[in-house]
């Protein structure tokens, strides 16, 4: 088996994948780090040569965005208000670098549980397209990241793309993230919401998932329901933020995760009431 | 192996070498552009950041088989005949000082350049926000990228180079990418790696099993080192009597990240080695923690207790009970180790030539590593030759041993040259660190405002080895009642061993926590009299004829009162503003979170080693060609040695600074300097060379026969010297030189007049005191514990800024390095050995900072000077950690503040409050 291989076709990806496993890597911020003056761990597929799979695209019930689009890419496109809070994340994922190689469906195949995409991906209702060989499934991301480190896809599949549905109506996403600096900063937590909105002004429906507050990003049902037919405003926040079971680790202990969780879930539903015009 | 074709710095080229090879390992190694940094291998730092197709990214998280058919620029491809102009920008604002992170930084300036030509600060630092230093604090990159059409400060007249924003001698190395730091140099010759097999447990003994069978899987492997190889003596340390660190633990570590044995060979047999093939069998031990370090069992046999030295001040009558009406206050205060996360890991290379052993690395202390590396070969001093390549930041953390010891001894062992770059994890787990410190501190007051009386006492981490723990025990209790004056005196400390690192010498030596106990306390006090905590201060700060607790009488250079008075203004504005944005924040309708306020810090610096002999030499020559010769064996870490020594020699000597050349660092062509530490340079090595220069002068005009007052012209190959209207040319050419080419050479030597200090610390132990004070205005979010540092404004007594560019530029960085310690670093061993979970300041972090510099010329520093590398940094944790009580009422008493502690005392005041 060759130690690397960067195919020009999807085809050609996919053949090798079912050959065998093999590492996949994009845009190498979370694979190089994870071996610090070591070569990487073989063999290697690097998908970066597939061709059109670069673009986000408005298709008519949903957006697409393909397994080679970068956090840059996120910023530059042309996204409605719906991605306000994935765009905000892609801002803060590392730096300008960092933006400009690494890639949204890396971030959420990486699977860190302090991935700045997932919350803001499980908040947009994403779903992820897995091709193989034996055809193409589609897998919501609450599905498809299983825990620390570990998804759903299996070692003969690639996921190319994400697609994330058009809301019925106008709709608003915020993101909220806590970190001890201001640039390169692992978050402490971080909270993201959608939220969409009837013509009165009250959320029809929304979606709040946290990161960073356990071995994956969740999204907060209970919460979820008390939004519903309100007017987005601070005090709808409960204490209660079941299920998150956040740890003690060297950035925060898991009270204070907790405590600043609630802190940023009455600001981000705050932003939304603020914001809420932009929703569209 | 792939052949790879890309453009880069505008030419076709092509590449031979593993297609997921890192792109900054193919440009250094393949290409010998070693312009591009590698500070982390993780896309932590940016100092690998070139340009693909245009756009930012790390060459460390780039393969080689991505750039394929692409275009690649990188710093070397900047300047074509001469430098662009945001190149001169980074010359004239002071941007690059180590210039490790300088290509980084350029690279990402000049994408952002590109698309927006007059860019505002908020989209300069969110461009450079992924590149990150640790000299600088940023503000002067910021200025440079802000002034891309920036021209060079222009050359100063003869006489005048004192006091001149001169740029930096070495400055068009760093900015062009072709200074050679220690991973940049490589010896001419085919050379082997060395790689550390380290300890992963804090605290074990160990058996090297047979290694047959490594040899016999990797035949290329050359040599595994043992403690057993090393020829000399097989422990090192800074003190005569501290020499217990091992080159190669001996059946027992004491620190997670302690090497056991070396592997020596080609550098790609050593990468196919597994760590788990290396037959080592662990026997942990439990470890011993700073909490119950002093009832665990000794890790030496010289520090029972493990304690391993103490120190004591103590003046008039602690005991005695304070003057009626009197106030008092007491803190409690607990540090955490912090990482001097230079941008450069260690790395160097050694050679054997013949009886002789050649040192290329980075370093603060070239003739500390001479002595050192004889004892360790067991040869003669005079047989080691220590060539320092440039440093990439220092800070005291290469003052000690890294790579050195491996490399000396696999090189003389193999007869082969043998080059070892530490990873930033490895520099990471097993380099020195700040001490962690508990103290405890009390304070009394009179109903006068004046203090009456301090107590202090400090413990001290200092890890596995004793390191410059000696140097924080005898250093702390100098400084620790802060630069007041007070009758009585009880002042202590010790140094600790524990299984963690060793904490050796970080830019403060103890000082910069010591002074967060006595800031803290100074509040206090303040607070409980009612008077206001810049002019309480002011009542108290030591001044001219003022006695210390050590019962130096001060001289008329101790000007703390000049800087509170300079800061005044500002301090009632600020705090002004912060009141009246409190006031309307606060009213029911706009009930934010966010409160501000803002502290003052005070501190006092000795400069040079305490109660130490600490000389330096300096020589200076003229050679044959009419060039003056400048050698110094003062390294420049980023600081400016090297141009502020020129600039003293040049005025000494009445020579115009453009006609001096440096030789620096070359123990075989330089005399011993001292290290590069304790802010000492500019004020010791400057007097040497002053001295030198002066001598010089003196010769030359002996020769031409003239008076003192008369001027030297320096021509090609000749010097005239004038007076009034005579003139008479002394030709060079025909004068015999000496090996270096010079015909003429003289030599100054300064060693800063100290005494002793007895059992009660009393002496003389430092020659000059520098004093400065900052106040720091923040905003603190108090329903998440974050805190904003808005503005900083610090005024220093710097005797005289022989460049102020220079000294601002060490001010912003200490005032960096100081942020992060109040507000987000914090070391924990085996946790974070890297740049994304040990946090320092980006350039996001570091807000304005106006500096006033007060120059009350010091007697005895050249032209008035004395130091500030580490006064810089001293003053700014207690500025903050004060300016977050102001805003909030909270005392952190635990640093970093970080979110969860600022939460936490915010709760409890509040708690405390209603209660
Ligand atoms: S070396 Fe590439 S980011 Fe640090
Ligand atoms: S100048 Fe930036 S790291 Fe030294």
């Amino acid at each position: 088996m060759d130690a690397w291989l960067r195919p020009t076709s999807l085809a050609d990806a996919l053949a090798a994948l079912a050959a065998g496993p093999r590492v996949i890597l994009a845009g190498g911020t979370d694979l190089y780090p994870s071996h610090v003056a070591r070569p990487l761990p073989g063999p290697i597929l690097d998908i970066t040569a597939l061709p059109d799979l670069r673009r986000i695209e408005a298709h008519p019930g949903y957006w697409r965005i393909p397994c080679l689009a970068t956090w840059s890419d996120v910023i530059g496109a042309d996204l409605p208000a719906l991605f306000d809070g994935l765009r905000a994340a892609a801002r803060q994922v590392g730096g300008v670098q960092v933006q400009n190689a690494g890639t949204v469906i890396g971030n959420l195949c990486n699977a860190s549980p302090a991935a700045d995409g997932i919350p803001n991906l499980l908040a947009l209702d994403a779903t992820v397209e897995l091709a193989s060989r034996a055809g193409t499934r589609h897998l919501g991301v609450a599905d498809f990241v299983q825990g620390n480190r570990r998804t759903a896809r299996r070692p003969d599949e690639l996921a190319v793309a994400l697609r994330i549905p058009r809301p019925a109506g106008p709709a608003l996403g915020v993101f909220e993230k806590l970190g001890a600096r201001r640039y390169l900063v692992i978050s402490i937590t971080m909270v993201a919401v959608v939220a969409e909105f009837d013509p009165a002004g009250r959320i029809r429906r929304a979606r709040v998932a946290v990161g960073a507050c356990g071995p994956r990003a969740l999204r907060l049902p209970g919460l979820e329901a008390a939004l519903a037919g309100r007017r987005p405003e601070p005090d709808l926040v409960t204490p209660d933020l079941a299920p998150l079971a956040p740890i003690d680790d060297v950035r925060a202990s898991a009270g204070y995760r907790l405590q600043a969780t609630e802190e940023l879930l009455r600001r981000a539903l705050g932003a939304l009431g603020t914001s809420r015009a932009r929703a569209a | 192996m792939s052949v790879i074709g890309f453009v880069l710095n505008g030419r076709p080229v092509v590449a031979t070498a593993p297609p997921a090879q890192r792109l900054a390992t193919v440009l250094r190694d393949a290409f010998g552009l070693t312009g591009t940094k590698i500070g982390c291998d993780a896309g932590d730092c940016g100092a690998c950041t070139v340009l693909l197709d245009g756009a930012p990214v790390c060459a460390c998280l780039t393969s080689l088989g991505q750039v394929e058919g692409r275009a690649i620029a990188t710093v070397e491809g900047l300047a074509a005949e001469r430098l662009a102009p945001l190149q001169r920008a980074f010359l004239r604002h002071g941007a690059a000082q180590c210039g490790i992170c300088t290509p980084g930084m350029l690279m990402a300036a000049v994408a952002l350049l590109a698309r927006t030509p007059h860019p505002d600060e908020a989209a300069i630092a969110d461009a450079l926000g992924g590149v990150l230093c640790r000299c600088t604090g940023y503000r002067a990159i910021i200025a440079a990228v802000a002034d891309a059409a920036a021209t060079l400060p222009a050359e100063p007249e003869a006489g005048a180079a004192v006091g001149a924003r001169v740029a930096r001698r070495d400055g068009v190395e760093k900015v062009t990418g072709r200074e050679r730091f220690g991973a940049d140099a490589l010896p001419a010759e085919p050379f082997l790696t060395v790689r550390a097999v380290r300890s992963p447990h804090p605290h074990a003994r160990f058996v090297i099993g047979d290694l047959a069978p490594l040899f016999a899987a990797h035949p290329a492997l050359v040599r595994v080192l043992t403690a057993a190889d090393v020829p000399g003596s097989l422990r090192y340390g800074i003190y005569a009597t501290g020499k217990d660190q091992p080159v190669l633990a001996e059946g027992r570590v004491r620190h997670r990240g302690e090497p056991v044995c070396a592997l020596v060979g080609p550098a790609e047999a050593l990468a196919a080695i597994a760590e788990a093939e290396v037959p080592i069998t662990w026997d942990p031990l439990p470890p011993v923690r700073f909490d119950d370090a002093t009832c665990s069992e000794a890790l030496h046999a010289h520090a029972p207790g493990n304690i391993l030295c103490r120190g004591r001040v103590r003046a008039g009558d602690p005991d005695a009970a304070p003057p009626p009406g009197a106030v008092h206050a007491a803190i409690a205060i607990e540090t955490s180790f912090v990482e001097h996360a230079y941008v450069e890991p260690e790395a160097g290379y050694a050679r054997r030539v013949g009886e002789r052993i050649e040192i290329i690395a980075c370093t603060q202390t070239p003739y500390m590593d001479r002595d050192e590396i004889a004892a360790i070969l067991g040869i003669r001093p005079e047989q080691v030759r220590i060539v320092p390549t440039a440093v990439g930041g220092g800070f005291g953390g290469k003052l000690d041993l890294s790579v050195q010891p491996l490399i000396a001894v696999a090189a003389w062992l193999t007869g082969r040259p043998v080059r070892m770059v530490y990873s930033r994890p490895e520099s990471m787990a097993s380099t020195t660190k700040r001490h962690p410190a508990r103290i405890r501190a009390e304070a009394v007051a009179g109903a006068d405002g004046r203090l009456f009386s301090v107590r202090f006492h400090g413990d001290f981490n200092t890890g596995a080895y004793a390191s410059w723990g000696p140097t924080v025990a005898n250093r702390v209790p100098v400084h620790a009642t802060g630069p007041y004056a007070v009758p009585h005196v009880l002042c202590t400390s010790a140094a600790i061993h524990t299984t963690d690192p060793p904490a050796g010498a970080f830019r403060g030596f103890g000082v910069p926590q010591a002074a967060i106990a006595h800031e803290a306390l100074m509040d206090a006090l303040a607070d409980r009299l009612g008077l206001d905590a810049l002019e309480f201060r002011l009542r108290n700060a030591l001044r001219p004829g003022c006695r210390t607790p050590t019962g130096q009488v001060l001289g008329a250079d101790a000007a703390l009162a000049l800087c509170l008075e300079a800061l005044r203004p500002r301090w009632r504005a600020w705090r002004d503003e912060a009141a009246a944005f409190n006031a309307a924040n606060r009213g029911p309708e706009r009930l934010g979170p966010e409160r501000r306020g803002v502290g003052i810090g005070c501190m006092w610096y000795g400069i040079g080693n305490t109660s130490l002999s600490n000389p330096s030499t300096m020589a200076i020559g003229l050679a044959r060609t009419g060039r003056v010769v400048l050698f110094s064996g003062a390294v420049d870490i980023g600081q400016g040695s090297n141009t502020v020594l020129a600039q003293i020699a040049a005025d000494a000597l009445g020579a115009p600074l453009a006609a001096i050349d440096l030789v620096t660092g070359d123990t075989d062509r330089t005399r011993d300097a001292g290290k590069t530490s304790a802010s000492r340079q500019t004020f010791v090595s400057g007097s040497a060379a002053r001295l030198a220069a002066l001598a010089l002068r003196a010769e030359i005009l002996r020769r031409a026969n003239a008076g003192a007052a008369a001027r030297i012209g320096f021509l090609p190959g000749a010097v005239q010297v004038s007076e009034g209207t005579e003139s008479s040319l002394l030709a060079l050419e025909t004068l015999p030189a000496d090996a270096d080419g010079m015909v003429l050479r003289a030599e100054g030597h300064f060693d800063p007049p100290t005494t002793p200090l007895d059992e009660d610390g009393q002496g003389i132990p430092y020659a000059s005191f520098a004093f400065a004070a900052q106040i720091a205005e923040v905003a603190v979010d108090t329903a998440l514990g974050t805190v904003t540092v808005r503005r900083i404004a610090a005024a220093h007594e710097v005797g005289r800024a022989i460049n102020p560019t220079l000294v601002e530029g060490q001010i912003h960085g200490g005032i960096a390095q100081g942020l992060g310690l109040a507000l987000m670093e914090e070391y924990v061993p085996g946790r974070t050995d890297n740049l994304h979970d040990y946090l320092i300041p980006t350039i996001g972090d570091v807000p304005p900072i106006e500096v006033t510099l007060i120059e009350e010329p010091d007697p005895l520093g050249p032209f008035g000077a004395k130091g500030v590398g580490e006064p810089a940094l001293v003053a700014t944790a207690p500025a903050i950690l004060n300016a977050i009580a102001a805003a909030t009422g909270a005392r952190v008493t635990r640093v970093p503040a970080t979110p969860e502690r600022v939460l936490a005392a915010i709760r409890a005041a509040r708690d405390g409050g209603r209660a």
